[in-house]
C-alpha cells in the first residue's frame, strides 16, 4: 500500500505536464485530464480501504528515514478527505468541460485545474509542516490562476484581494514555521507531537494561536472571512464550486489536523474556537441573508457552515470530532451541488440576481428538483445528511454541556433554513424579470448533458451520504478515535526510529 | 549578528505592513515584497547561529551552520518570487483596464448596501405617507 500514497500527488502533476505539452488538442487534454482524476479516485479508495485494514500507512519520500525527509502520512481523515476530493474533482471538471466556458477558452484550464488537485491531496497527504506550507502554496497559485483566467475587471478586482490576503496567511505561516523550527529543531510533524510537550506552556499557545490564525484565513473562520464572498463568485461556476467544496475544507483540515496531533491538551484553543465558531455560524448566515446574488448568498452561506465544522473540533470529544468529519464529508459535497445548480440556473435564465429570477419551478422543474435536495439537506431537515451531521453535532454539544453554542447552532440552522427558502421562492416561485421570460421563452431549453449530467451524480452523492450515514458516522468515529489518540500517528511515522 | 538580522527582519516587516494598508496597488505590491524578505530572513535566522557550510569532510560537525532553514529560505523565495511575478501581471492588467492603481470597493457590497438603505427610505416615507394620514383624519 505504501507505494500507493504519493501517487495522488504525483499523477495529477505529470497530468499537468502532459496537458501542457498537449496544449493544442484540447480532446487529448480532456482524456488527460479525466485519466488523472480517475486515477486519484481509484488511488484514494484503495488507500482508504487499506487503511481500514492495516492502520496508517506512511511513506518517507526519498527514502529518508522520518524526520529528516519528508513523511507522506495517509490516516483515516487524510484517506477520507482525498477520497471526497477526488470524486468532488471528477465531477466538477465534467460539468466544466459542459459548461464549455474558461475550460474551452483556455488551455491552460486542465493543467492547472490538475496543480489544484495535487495541491489538495499533497495538503491532506503530507506529514511535514513545511511540506504543507508548500502543498498549500501548490493549491493558491493554481487557484488565483483559476480566478482570474477570463481576465474580466470583476475578476482582476476581487483576484487582487484574494491573492494579497492568501499571501499575508502564508507569510505568516512561513513566521510560524520558522518560530517553530528554532523552537524545536524540527518541522515533521510526527517529531512536532513529540517535541512540542517539551516547550514552555506560553511557546505553545502562542504557535497554537499562530496556526489558527494561518489556517482560520484559508477556511474563512470569523473574523478572517471577509474575502471569501467577495473572491469566490467572480469565476465560472464549475471554479467556484471546486473552491467552495474544496479549500476552506482544506483549512478546516489543516485546523484539525494541527490542534489534535501537535498541540497537548493545555495548548488546545477549545473554547477561543468555540466563540469563533459561534460568531462564524452567525455572521455568515446573516451576511448570506442580506445578498441578492445568488452565488454570493450560497459564498456566504459557507462562511457560516465552516463554523459548524470548528465547533465540533472544539469540543475535543470523540463525538464531536466524528460529527466534524461527517460535516466536512457532507457539506463539500451538498455545498459544491448547490454551486453546480446555480451555475445551470444562471445558464438558463442568463442571471443570477435573485431580484430578476423566478418562476423556474414552472420553466425548468429538473432545475427545481437538483436544488431542493441538497438544499433540504444542508438546511438540516431530516432525513438528509444535513440533518445527521447536524444532530451529532448537536448531540456532541449537549454531552459536553455547552449550551451555548448549541443554542446558537440551532438558531443558525433555523435561519438558514430561512436562507434556502428565499432562494427557493425568489428563484423557483414568482415571476421573472421580462428580459429572463423572454430568453427563457426563446431559447430551446436544453441543457448540456454534461452539465446536468455531473450535477445529478453530486445530487446523488449527497443523498448517497443519507443513505449511508450510519456506516459513514461509524467511520468519522474510527477516525475521531484516531486524531484523539496523536501516539498512533507518532508511531506510524517515527515507529522504526527509537 | 542574529539580533542585527532580527532587527532587520523587524524593521522589513514594519515596512511592509504601513506599505500594505495603503489604498494604492503599487504600495502594496512593495509592501508584499518587503514582507517576504522579512519572512525569509527570518526563516534563515531560524536555525541558531551561523557557521561554516555544511559539507561533510571539510570540517568539524560542531562549526557546521545548519543546512535545513537554507532549504527553506530558498523554497520559500522561490514561492514568493513566482507570486509576486503573478501578482505584478494581475496589477498591470487592473491598470490596463482602469488607468488607475488604487484598489477599488467591492461592487456587490455597495450595491446590498444602496438596496438597504432604499428600503430604509420607502420605510421612512411609508411611515410618513401614514402619519400625514392620520393627522389628515383627525
Amino acid at each position: 500500500m505504501n507505494a500507493l500514497i504519493p501517487l495522488p500527488i504525483i499523477v495529477p502533476l505529470l497530468g499537468a505536464a502532459l496537458c501542457v505539452i498537449a496544449a493544442r488538442a484540447r480532446w487529448a487534454q480532456r482524456i488527460v485530464v479525466l485519466a488523472a482524476l480517475t486515477s486519484n479516485l481509484v488511488v484514494s479508495i484503495v488507500l482508504l480501504v487499506r487503511v481500514q485494514d492495516d492502520g496508517i500507512g506512511v511513506t518517507q519520500a526519498g527514502g529518508w528515514p522520518a524526520p529528516l525527509g519528508i513523511s507522506l502520512v495517509v490516516d483515516d481523515l487524510a484517506a477520507i478527505m482525498l477520497v471526497v476530493s477526488s470524486i468532488m474533482l471528477l465531477t466538477v471538471f465534467v460539468y466544466a468541460i459542459g459548461e464549455g466556458q474558461e475550460e474551452s477558452r483556455y488551455a491552460a484550464f486542465g493543467s492547472v485545474y490538475l496543480v489544484l488537485a495535487a495541491g489538495v491531496s499533497a495538503s491532506f497527504i503530507t506529514g511535514d509542516l513545511f511540506n504543507l506550507f508548500v502543498a498549500f502554496e501548490m493549491m493558491l497559485v493554481a487557484s488565483y490562476v483559476l480566478l482570474t483566467l477570463g481576465g474580466r475587471p470583476g475578476q482582476v478586482r476581487a483576484g487582487m484581494t484574494y491573492v494579497v490576503i492568501s499571501l499575508i496567511a502564508s507569510t505568516f505561516f512561513v513566521v510560524a514555521l520558522a518560530l517553530i523550527y528554532s523552537a524545536t529543531g524540527t518541522v515533521n510533524m510526527a517529531e512536532l507531537a513529540v517535541r512540542v510537550p517539551e516547550l514552555s506552556h506560553g511557546v505553545r499557545v502562542g504557535f497554537s494561536l499562530l496556526l489558527i490564525v494561518v489556517f482560520g484565513i484559508k477556511a474563512g473562520l470569523f473574523p478572517l472571512f471577509f474575502w471569501l464572498p467577495d473572491s469566490y463568485p467572480t469565476a465560472p461556476t464549475a471554479i467556484t464550486a471546486v473552491f467552495a467544496g474544496l479549500l476552506t475544507k482544506v483549512g478546516v483540515y489543516a485546523i484539525i489536523r494541527s490542534q489534535t496531533l501537535l498541540f497537548p491538551s493545555d495548548a488546545q484553543q477549545g473554547s477561543l474556537l468555540l466563540v469563533v465558531a459561534g460568531l462564524t455560524m452567525v455572521v455568515g448566515v446573516l451576511g448570506a441573508l442580506a445578498q441578492d446574488d445568488l452565488r454570493r448568498m450560497l459564498s456566504f452561506h459557507i462562511v457560516s457552515h465552516i463554523g459548524y465544522m470548528i465547533f465540533g473540533l472544539a469540543l475535543f470529544t470523540l463525538s464531536g470530532i466524528a460529527g466534524a468529519v461527517f460535516y466536512i464529508v457532507h457539506h463539500i459535497v451538498v455545498k459544491s451541488s448547490l454551486f453546480l445548480v446555480a451555475g445551470l440556473a444562471e445558464f438558463r435564465t442568463g442571471t443570477d440576481r435573485l431580484s430578476r429570477l423566478g418562476g423556474m419551478v414552472r420553466s425548468t422543474p429538473t432545475i427545481a428538483v437538483l436544488f431542493a435536495l441538497p438544499a433540504l439537506s444542508i438546511a438540516g431537515i431530516p432525513p438528509f445528511s444535513g440533518f445527521v451531521g447536524k444532530f451529532a453535532l448537536v448531540d456532541a454539544g449537549i454531552q459536553s454541556e455547552k449550551w451555548v453554542i448549541v443554542a446558537v447552532s440551532l438558531t443558525v440552522s433555523l435561519l438558514t433554513v430561512y436562507v434556502m427558502s428565499r432562494i427557493w421562492s425568489s428563484v423557483f416561485w414568482g415571476e421573472a424579470d421580462p428580459a429572463v421570460q423572454a430568453r427563457l421563452a426563446t431559447s430551446s431549453g436544453r441543457m448540456p448533458v454534461l452539465m446536468t449530467g455531473s450535477t445529478v451524480v453530486l445530487v446523488l452523492l449527497g443523498l448517497a451520504i443519507m443513505v449511508f450515514a450510519g456506516p459513514l458516522y461509524e467511520l468519522a468515529e474510527r477516525t475521531a478515535t484516531q486524531l484523539l489518540d496523536p501516539s498512533q500517528y507518532v508511531e506510524a511515522v517515527l515507529g522504526g526510529r527509537s | 549578528m542574529s539580533v542585527l538580522l532580527a532587527f532587520t527582519s523587524a524593521a522589513l516587516f514594519a515596512t511592509g505592513t504601513f506599505l500594505l494598508l495603503q489604498r494604492r496597488l503599487s504600495r502594496i505590491l512593495i509592501g508584499i515584497g518587503l514582507i517576504g524578505h522579512g519572512t525569509n530572513l527570518l526563516l534563515e535566522i531560524s536555525g541558531g547561529a551561523g557557521g561554516i557550510a555544511p559539507i561533510i569532510g571539510t570540517g568539524d560537525q560542531q562549526d557546521f551552520s545548519d543546512p535545513l532553514p537554507q532549504a527553506f529560505a530558498l523554497t520559500s523565495i522561490v514561492i514568493t518570487f513566482g507570486v509576486t511575478a503573478f501578482l505584478l501581471a494581475l496589477a498591470f492588467r487592473s491598470w490596463q483596464m482602469t488607468h488607475d492603481d488604487v484598489v477599488e470597493d467591492d461592487v456587490e457590497d455597495r450595491y446590498v448596501a444602496r438596496r438597504t438603505q432604499d428600503e430604509f427610505v420607502r420605510e421612512g416615507e411609508a411611515a410618513e405617507r401614514a402619519q400625514a394620514a392620520e393627522e389628515d383624519r383627525s
